[in-house]
C-alpha cells in the first residue's frame, strides 16, 4: 500500500513539471454567460456577496450565479455543502464567503479546509497592497503570499496516544512542495515580480520544513535564468520583518500554517480583512474568497462590513474568466471610492455602511 | 461513534492537575546571604556579552541592588562525543536557581546541540516570557505597544519528532500534553496576578487542530477556575496576528499564553513592533531554575569596541528583579533607562545616538 502511494507521489511530482499553474479546464459558459458558484458563507458573507451581486447586476457582468446557502454553524447543511462542491466541479469557478468552523471537539471539521482539499485548489494567493488614499502605519506595501493549501498542519490527523498526550501530524510532501514552489515562480514571472522568498522553520523542523525549503531551492535553480531571484527566511524573523520593514517582500511562498499567520499580518499592514482579496487555485478549479478568511461573526447582520475585499476578489475572478474590462471597472471604482475618502466603512475609520459603499462603487463604475 | 470516543477521552486528563499546588513550582525561593545579598549566576556570553554584562553590573552596583554576581562560563566542550557545558556552571545555576545570561554563539560543528536547548533541558525551562514595551523616544510605526507573551517551551511543534514515512513524505509530530499545557497555563495566571495584568488570553488554532490545541485550551480553562480574579478568554491565532498588527494597544491589559510555535512567531512579531531584538527582554522560567537573557545575537563585528547596546540585557535583568520580588529596584532602574533613551542625548549607535556602552550606562546611573 505504502509503496503504491509513494510511486504515485513521484508520478505526481513529475506530472506537475510543466503545467503547474494553468487552469486546464475551461469554465462552463453558455451563450456568453459564465456559470459561477456562489457560497455566501457565514458571518458577514451574505452582506458582502450581496454587494458583489448588486455591482455585477448594475454592470451587467456576464455571470450567472448558482447560489448555495451553506452554513458551518451546525452539521445540518452538510448536504448543501456537498452540492456546492459538486457545483464548483461543474462550473470550475466559484466565489465564496467564509464558513464558520465550530470549536467543539465533536463538531465537523472545517469545511473551508475540506473544500480546498477535495477540489485540490492547492495554492492560496493573497495580495497585500497599500491602497492609494488610505494611509496606514506602513506605506508602499506590495507583496503576494503564496500558501500551500492542502497539507501541512491542516492534515487533520490527530490522536490521543495516552490520556493527556495528543499527537498532531504535520505532513510535508515533495510533490506538494514542488508544485507550490513552481506556482510561486510562475506567478512571479507572470506578474513581473523580482523575488520569491520561501518562509520556513527548517532550523527546528529539519525534515518537514527542510523538505519544503530544499524543494524550493531545487525549483529555484530551474528558474535561474528567468530574472526571478530566490531567498529564504525563518518564519519568526519573517513576522518581525513584516511589521518593521514590509517593503522588502515581493512574492512569499510557504507551508499552510505560516500562510495563515503571514496573511493576517499582511492584511493588517494595509488595512485589514475588509480590504485584502484572495483566491484558491488548482489545476482544475479556482475559488475566490477574501484573502484573510475572517468569518466576521461579531459584526454580522449589522451592515458594517467592508465589501472591498470581496469586490476585489470578484474582480480577480472576472479577470480569471477573461472579462478584464468588467474586472478593471469594478477594481477601478473601488480604488476611486477609497481614494475619494468620502464613503468609508467603520474598519477604515468612516461612518458609512456596507450598502453606502456598494452604492458609491456602483455610482463610480 | 469515533467522535464521541474522542470527546469523552479528552475530558479525562483532569487527574494530572492534582500533583500541582496552586502556586507554580517555578516561584523564586532564594535566600539572602550573610551580607543581605541574593546570589545570582551571571553568564556574560560571547561577542559583546562581556561589555553589556559589565554595563549591567555597574548600574546594579550604583542602584545598590542586593545581588551578588557569580560569574560562570558555559563554553561547551565535547565529552564522549556529546556537547556539554562545564559542571560548575550547572551547579551554580542549580544552587542559585536564577541566572542572567548574555548572547551565546553556538559553535558550528558536529555534535554541538544549541546551547539554549542544552540549558532548557538541563533546567526544565518550560515557559518563555517575552514582554514588549514601546521605548519612548525610539520611533517605530507603533508607539503604544505593551504586550506580554508566554510561550510553552518544551513540546508542541518543536518536539523534534519527525520521520520520512516513504520517499518524499515527511511527518512532523506536534506533541501536546496536558501536563505541559497546565504547567505553562499556571505560570501565565501566576504572572498575570502578580504583575497586575488581570487577564489571560489563550491563543490557539483549535478550529483546525481540535485535539492538540483543544487540550491546550482545556488546560488553560481548568487553571482559570483557580484564579477568579484573573479574567480568561481565548482568541484564534489568525485573529490575534491581525489584531496586534493593526493596533497593539488593547493588549496592554493582559498576558497571552500559547503553544511553542505560535509563541515563537508572535513574540518576534511583537519585538518587531518596538524596533527589534535589541530592545526586547526575555525570561525562561523553569522548575529547577529561571534564566533571564538577551535574545539578540552576539554581534562579533562590534565586539570589544565599546559600542554595544546593553538595553536588552538590562531589561531582562529588570524582569529578573521582578521575578525575585525586588520590585522597587526594578522600577527605579527601568525608569532611569527609559528616561535616558527618551531624552536621546546619550544613546548608543543602533538607537541613533553616538555614545559608547559606558557613556550610556553612566547616563542611566546619573538618573537612578
Amino acid at each position: 500500500m505504502l509503496r503504491n502511494a509513494a510511486s504515485q507521489t513521484s508520478r505526481l511530482a513529475r506530472g506537475y513539471a510543466s503545467t503547474a499553474t494553468t487552469t486546464a479546464r475551461e469554465p462552463s459558459r453558455f451563450g456568453g454567460i459564465y456559470n459561477v458558484t456562489l457560497i455566501p458563507g457565514d458571518g458577514v458573507g451574505r452582506e458582502l456577496t450581496q454587494s458583489v451581486k448588486e455591482v455585477f447586476e448594475s454592470l451587467n457582468a456576464p455571470v450567472q450565479w448558482s447560489e448555495y446557502d451553506v452554513s458551518g454553524e451546525t452539521n445540518a447543511s452538510e448536504p448543501q455543502f456537498l452540492e456546492a462542491v459538486e457545483s464548483i466541479k461543474r462550473n470550475k469557478v466559484g466565489l465564496k464567503g467564509i464558513l464558520y468552523t465550530p470549536l467543539e471537539a465533536n463538531a465537523h471539521n472545517s469545511w473551508n479546509v475540506a473544500m480546498r482539499q477535495s477540489l485540490d485548489i492547492y495554492a492560496s494567493v493573497v495580495h497585500c497592497k497599500s491602497l492609494p488614499g488610505f494611509p496606514t502605519r506602513h506605506a508602499d506595501v506590495d507583496f503576494a503570499i503564496i500558501r500551500e493549501n492542502t497539507e501541512g498542519e491542516y492534515s487533520g490527523l490527530e490522536h490521543q496516544s495516552y490520556p493527556g498526550v495528543v499527537e498532531s501530524l504535520k505532513v510535508s510532501t515533495v510533490a506538494k512542495a514542488e508544485r507550490i514552489a513552481r506556482f510561486a515562480f510562475d506567478f512571479a514571472i507572470k506578474n513581473g515580480r523580482k523575488r520569491v522568498t520561501a518562509v520556513h522553520k527548517a532550523n527546528i523542523m529539519k525534515l518537514g520544513d527542510g523538505l519544503f525549503l530544499n524543494t524550493c531551492r531545487r525549483v529555484a535553480k530551474e528558474y535561474e535564468g528567468s530574472g526571478v531571484t530566490f531567498n529564504d527566511m525563518i518564519v519568526d524573523n519573517t513576522a518581525m520583518q513584516l511589521v518593521a520593514k514590509p517593503q522588502q517582500f515581493d512574492v512569499m511562498v510557504m507551508p499552510n500554517l505560516y500562510g495563515n499567520i503571514v496573511s493576517n499580518i499582511g492584511a493588517a499592514l494595509v488595512g485589514g480583512p475588509g480590504i485584502v482579496p484572495g483566491v484558491n487555485i488548482g489545476a482544475d478549479y479556482a475559488l475566490f474568497e477574501p484573502g484573510c478568511r475572517h468569518v466576521g461573526m461579531d459584526i454580522m447582520n449589522t451592515n458594517k462590513a467592508n465589501p472591498a475585499a470581496m469586490l476585489f476578489s470578484a474582480a480577480m475572478m472576472l479577470r480569471h474568466l477573461g472579462v478584464s474590462n468588467h474586472a478593471d471597472k469594478i477594481a477601478g471604482s473601488v480604488y476611486q471610492v477609497v481614494r475619494d475618502g468620502k464613503v468609508r466603512t467603520a474598519d477604515m475609520g468612516g461612518n458609512s455602511n456596507t450598502t453606502d459603499f456598494t452604492h458609491a462603487v456602483i455610482k463610480n463604475l | 461513534m469515533f467522535r464521541n470516543y474522542i470527546s469523552k477521552n479528552i475530558q479525562r486528563p483532569v487527574k494530572f492537575a492534582r500533583a500541582y499546588a496552586s502556586a507554580p513550582t517555578s516561584v523564586y525561593q532564594g535566600n539572602k546571604d550573610a551580607n543581605g545579598n541574593y546570589t545570582v549566576t551571571l553568564i556574560p556570553g560571547d561577542g559583546i556579552g562581556n561589555e553589556i554584562s559589565d554595563a549591567v553590573k555597574k548600574i546594579y552596583e550604583a542602584a545598590k541592588v542586593p545581588i551578588k554576581w557569580e560569574e560562570v562560563d558555559v563554553t561547551p566542550s565535547l565529552v564522549n562525543g556529546k556537547s556539554t557545558i562545564p559542571q560548575y556552571s550547572i551547579d551554580s545555576i542549580k544552587a542559585n536557581t536564577i541566572a542572567l545570561k548574555g548572547p551565546l554563539a553556538t559553535p558550528v560543528g558536529k555534535g554541538h546541540v544549541s546551547l539554549n536547548l542544552t540549558l532548557r533541558r538541563t533546567f526544565n525551562l518550560f515557559a518563555n516570557v517575552r514582554p514588549c514595551l514601546s521605548i519612548p523616544g525610539y520611533k517605530t510605526p507603533y508607539d503604544d505597544v505593551d504586550t506580554v507573551l508566554i510561550r510553552e517551551n518544551t513540546e508542541g511543534e518543536y518536539s523534534g519528532i519527525e520521520h520520512e514515512v516513504v520517499d518524499g513524505v515527511v511527518q512532523s509530530i506536534k506533541l501536546i500534553t496536558f501536563e505541559a499545557s497546565e504547567r505553562v497555563a499556571r505560570y501565565a495566571f501566576h504572572h498575570a496576578s502578580t504583575q497586575n495584568r488581570k487577564r489571560v488570553t489563550a491563543v490557539h488554532k483549535a478550529n483546525i487542530m481540535r485535539l492538540s490545541d483543544g487540550m491546550f485550551l482545556q488546560a488553560c480553562r481548568q487553571v482559570a477556575k483557580e484564579y477568579p480574579d484573573v479574567k480568561y478568554d481565548e482568541d484564534l491565532l489568525d485573529r490575534a496576528c491581525l489584531a496586534i498588527t493593526t493596533d497593539p494597544s488593547p493588549f496592554s491589559d493582559r498576558v497571552m499564553v500559547m503553544p511553542n510555535l505560535y509563541g515563537d512567531i508572535l513574540s518576534d512579531m511583537c519585538a518587531g513592533l518596538i524596533g527589534g531584538l535589541g530592545l526586547t527582554p526575555s525570561g525562561n522560567i523553569g522548575k529547577d531554575a529561571s534564566i533571564f537573557e538577551a535574545v539578540h545575537g552576539s554581534a562579533p563585528d562590534i565586539a570589544g569596541k565599546g559600542l554595544a547596546n546593553p538595553t536588552a540585557l538590562l531589561l531582562s535583568s529588570i524582569m529578573m528583579l521582578r521575578h525575585m520580588n525586588l520590585f522597587e529596584h526594578a522600577d527605579k532602574i527601568e525608569r532611569a533607562a527609559l528616561t535616558t533613551i527618551r531624552e536621546g542625548k546619550t544613546i548608543t549607535r543602533d538607537l541613533g545616538g553616538s555614545s559608547s556602552t559606558n557613556e550610556y550606562a553612566d547616563a542611566i546611573i546619573k538618573k537612578l
